[in-house]
This record gives C-alpha cells, sequence and structure tokens, in this order.
C-alpha cells in the first residue's frame, strides 16, 4: 500500500528561513518523526491563516502533504505559543538556545522521543527560573544523555578504573579523568569534586530534585564550563543563540 | 547527456545561468526570459542592462535613515515636511514603502536592514543598531515607533531596542499587532488574539 498523502504530527517549530515571495522552510522537530523540513507556503503574509501558528517557538498540531522534495504544510493549529518566553528578552535568548542545541544535535529523520519531551518540558521550565540557568544545565546534560553523548561519570574516561572522591579532570570528547591518566588529554581541564557530584545528581534525579541544589557561583561557572566545553565538541561549532544571550545579559537591566 | 554537449550559444548560456541566480527562478523560467528577450528588439534589451547596471552603480545608502536612495540625504530625510521628533525603525528598505503607503505617517525611518535571529546567525551587530544610536544622540528625536515583524525575530529586535532606548529617556512605541483587517477570527492563533484583546479600544 502506498504511504498516504497525507499526515498528522505535532512539532515545535525549531527554525524558519524566507523563500519566495512570502513562503517559509522551517525546521520542525516531531515526536515521532525527528526533525523534518516542511515547506509553509504564503505564511508571511498578513492574512496568512497558518502563519501565527507556525513561528519559531510554536508548538504545534500540524497537517502536512507529502511532496516530491519537500512536505507542505497544510494546516496547523498551535498548541502552545509559549508567551511567556516571547514577552521577555532573557527567557527568549534562553528558549533560543534550547532550540539551536536541539537542532545542532539531531539528524533529520531521526526518531527521538525523550530529548521531543525533554525539549518541550525545558520550555515550559524557563519562565518560572526568571532568568536562572539551572534549566538550561540540566537540558544540556540531559540533551547529551538523550543523543549518546553523555559524559562518562564513575570512572576514568581514559583507563577506566573507578574515579576517586578528590579533584579530577574532564575532558570534553568523553567525560571525567583521573588525575594520573590527565597528561594523555591534552584538552582536559581540572573539575571540583562538587561540580562532578551535581553532574552525577543531575543525571540522576528528576528535574525538581536537581532544582533544589544549591550552587556557590564558582560552582554554577565550572558546571556551565564543562557542559559547553562537551556541547562544543560534540556539536563542533559555537553556540550563536548562546552569544546573544551573553549579550542579552550584559545590557542595561530594565526600568 | 553533460552541459557541455548541449548546442548553446554561449551568450544565451550565460544569461540563462545570470537569470537562474534570481530568487523563483529556476532553470526553465530563465531560459524562457531569455529566448523571450532575444526576440524583442535591441532598446529593450538593451534599457534593461542599463537598469540593471544603475541599480548599483546610482544608488547608495542614506547616511542618516540608512535606506536605499539616490542621494545623501534620502528625499525623507531631507523633506522640511516631514516630523523630525519621530522616528520609525524597520527592518527592509520594502518595509518603509508599505508605510508610506498609508500616507498617514510624516515621520522619519531608521532601516536596520535585517532583525535580530541568533539561529541563523544574526546577531544585533550585523544590523545598523550603532547608527540608529549615534542617530538619537542629536536629542532631535522624541519618539522612536518600533516596527519591525511581528515574528518571533522582529519581536526579539523590538525587545533588544528597547532595551537600549528606554534609558536615553525616549519615548519607545511598538506597533500595534492583532486581527488583520479582512481576517477571520476563528483562525487566529492565540498570541494574536490575545494582543488583540489587550489591545482593544472604546468603540
Amino acid at each position: 500500500m502506498p504511504a498516504p498523502r497525507v499526515y498528522r504530527t505535532e512539532a515545535l517549530v525549531l527554525r524558519g528561513m524566507d523563500l519566495g515571495e512570502a513562503d517559509r522552510l522551517l525546521t520542525l522537530f516531531t515526536p515521532r518523526l525527528g526533525k523534518l523540513r516542511a515547506l509553509a507556503r504564503g505564511v508571511r503574509r498578513p492574512k496568512s491563516k497558518l502563519g501565527g501558528h507556525l513561528d519559531v517557538l510554536c508548538h504545534s498540531d500540524l497537517m502536512l502533504a507529502r511532496g516530491r522534495n519537500l512536505d507542505t504544510i497544510t494546516g496547523a493549529q498551535a498548541r502552545h505559543g509559549f508567551p511567556a518566553l516571547r514577552g521577555d528578552l532573557l527567557a527568549l535568548g534562553q528558549a533560543l538556545y534550547v532550540l539551536e542545541l536541539v537542532d545542532l544535535f539531531t539528524a533529520e529523520g531521526m526518531e527521538n522521543y525523550s530529548l521531543f519531551q525533554l525539549t518541550l518540558t525545558t520550555l515550559e521550565r524557563l519562565p518560572d527560573a526568571g532568568g536562572g540557568e539551572t534549566p538550561l544545565r540540566y537540558f544540556e546534560l540531559r540533551l547529551l544523555e538523550a543523543t549518546g553523548y553523555r559524559p562518562q561519570l564513575y570512572n576514568c574516561h581514559v583507563c577506566r578504573r573507578p574515579l576517586e572522591p578528590q579533584d579530577n579532570y574532564f575532558s570534553p570528547s568523553g567525560g571525567v579523568i583521573c588525575p594520573s591518566c590527565q597528561a594523555q588529554e591534552p584538552f582536559s581541564h581540572p573539575l571540583s569534586l562538587g561540580v562532578l557530584k551535581v553532574l552525577r545528581h543531575y543525571l540522576r534525579a528528576g528535574y525538581e530534585e536537581a532544582r533544589g541544589v544549591r550552587l556557590t557561583p564558582s560552582q554554577a561557572r565550572e558546571l556551565k564550563l564543562v557542559l559547553g566545553e562537551c556541547l562544543r565538541y560534540h556539536g563542533e561549532r559555537d553556540s550563536r543563540a548562546g552569544a546573544f544571550l551573553e549579550r542579552v545579559k550584559g545590557l542595561p537591566s530594565q526600568g | 547527456m553533460k552541459d557541455g554537449f548541449i548546442p548553446l550559444a554561449a551568450p544565451v548560456a550565460r544569461l540563462i545561468e545570470e537569470l537562474s541566480k534570481l530568487p523563483g527562478i529556476g532553470p526553465k523560467t530563465a531560459a524562457r526570459l531569455t529566448y523571450y528577450l532575444l526576440r524583442r528588439p535591441a532598446p529593450e534589451a538593451t534599457a534593461l542592462a542599463e537598469a540593471v547596471l544603475a541599480l548599483k552603480e546610482k544608488t547608495i545608502l542614506c547616511s542618516a535613515c540608512q535606506n536605499i536612495a539616490e542621494a545623501d540625504p534620502c528625499p525623507i530625510c531631507a523633506s522640511p515636511e516631514r516630523d523630525r521628533a519621530t522616528l520609525c525603525v524597520v527592518e527592509e528598505p520594502l518595509d518603509i514603502l508599505a508605510l508610506e503607503r498609508t500616507r498617514k505617517y510624516r515621520g522619519l525611518y531608521h532601516v536596520l536592514h535585517g532583525a535580530i535571529s541568533p539561529l541563523e546567525g544574526v546577531g544585533p551587530e550585523q544590523l545598523r543598531i550603532r547608527e540608529l544610536l549615534s542617530r538619537l544622540q542629536g536629542g532631535q528625536v522624541k519618539e522612536v515607533i518600533l516596527a519591525t515583524n511581528p515574528n518571533l525575530e522582529g519581536e526579539a529586535t523590538a525587545m533588544y531596542l528597547q532595551r537600549l532606548l528606554v534609558p536615553l529617556g525616549l519615548r519607545v512605541t511598538r506597533l500595534a499587532r492583532g486581527l488583520p483587517v479582512g481576517g477571520d477570527l476563528e483562525y487566529a492563533d492565540e498570541v494574536t488574539l490575545t494582543r488583540a484583546l489587550e489591545g482593544r479600544q472604546e468603540f
């Protein structure tokens, strides 16, 4: 039996690129079909019926028609437009950072249901965090886990021996390295025992428990650095939205 | 069959190749346009060629509003009838055309040449924001209207500018967002409808 010409899916709009007179080429992330690209016709016209349901950062129910190269979106109904994120520059920067990482760490057509759920729940957590970065750190580590890049946190990444409860080293390529193996990994940097415990806790616990962990400013910086290096290594480039987020944080405060 | 084997005259092939680089024009359309021009009288083709040349040679960016113009300052910036206390910030030169068609706006413009889109690698430094800020130094402008597009990129740009402009003590306004004329309520998305409700007016 030939595949049906029309199919339905829910999707999160990761990116949009203007195409032709009023069309947009969208990058969608779906729970069952993975990442896919689809054409949204005429959505840049003010009277477009679909436009408001297909902006970046919309979580929508879609109907798509198979095309020769690209599938075309024929129907859309937004489930959640994340207005709380759209109305706040800092939260929006954080949300864009999440979307960029998802785009960077997924391949087209590869189903990743747990990552889809993680992404949605992370976007829902951002407004409550009031600009705090715990949801981002938790997301970063869980993203690495969901895409097969979970760093090794219990045994030395080089010699495989269990780690001693002490300050160790961290290599963005694979995880924690014991002091005696550190010389073999030129790109490793120190990792304090406290932050190692935080990483382990984040992977073991749910978000609610992870959120309860109090970090000192230096631990927060170290955690951000360790995860950032890991993402840069596996993503093979710097995050653009991450750079934007840092810029936003440097703006004069509101009011 | 390889391209080299198609017996196309070199000038024809060249124009087809150049035309097919244009947005929305594929190789078939480009070939059709090329053969159309070939059949037309020579002056017509010359006029087209001259128009294309003049496009790059005779246009400049207005040093004040960054719009594409023939002269610097552009006619809008130079006009004594324009209200110099209001400045409307738009993404693209074409947006000015749309606003001018309303004949309701009598102030000045500023073209950013894009919108903040971190995912596509467009950050604030790629836009004409520095030029905007230096324009506002004079103190003549009392109100800045943020007329960026009502999509995620446009909103991000507007919010970013708002953070930069409010400390300068200006009145910063944003174009209203709501239902389009001739639209249909049942197709409106939640964000648009929320905005339309918030911005409702005495009737």
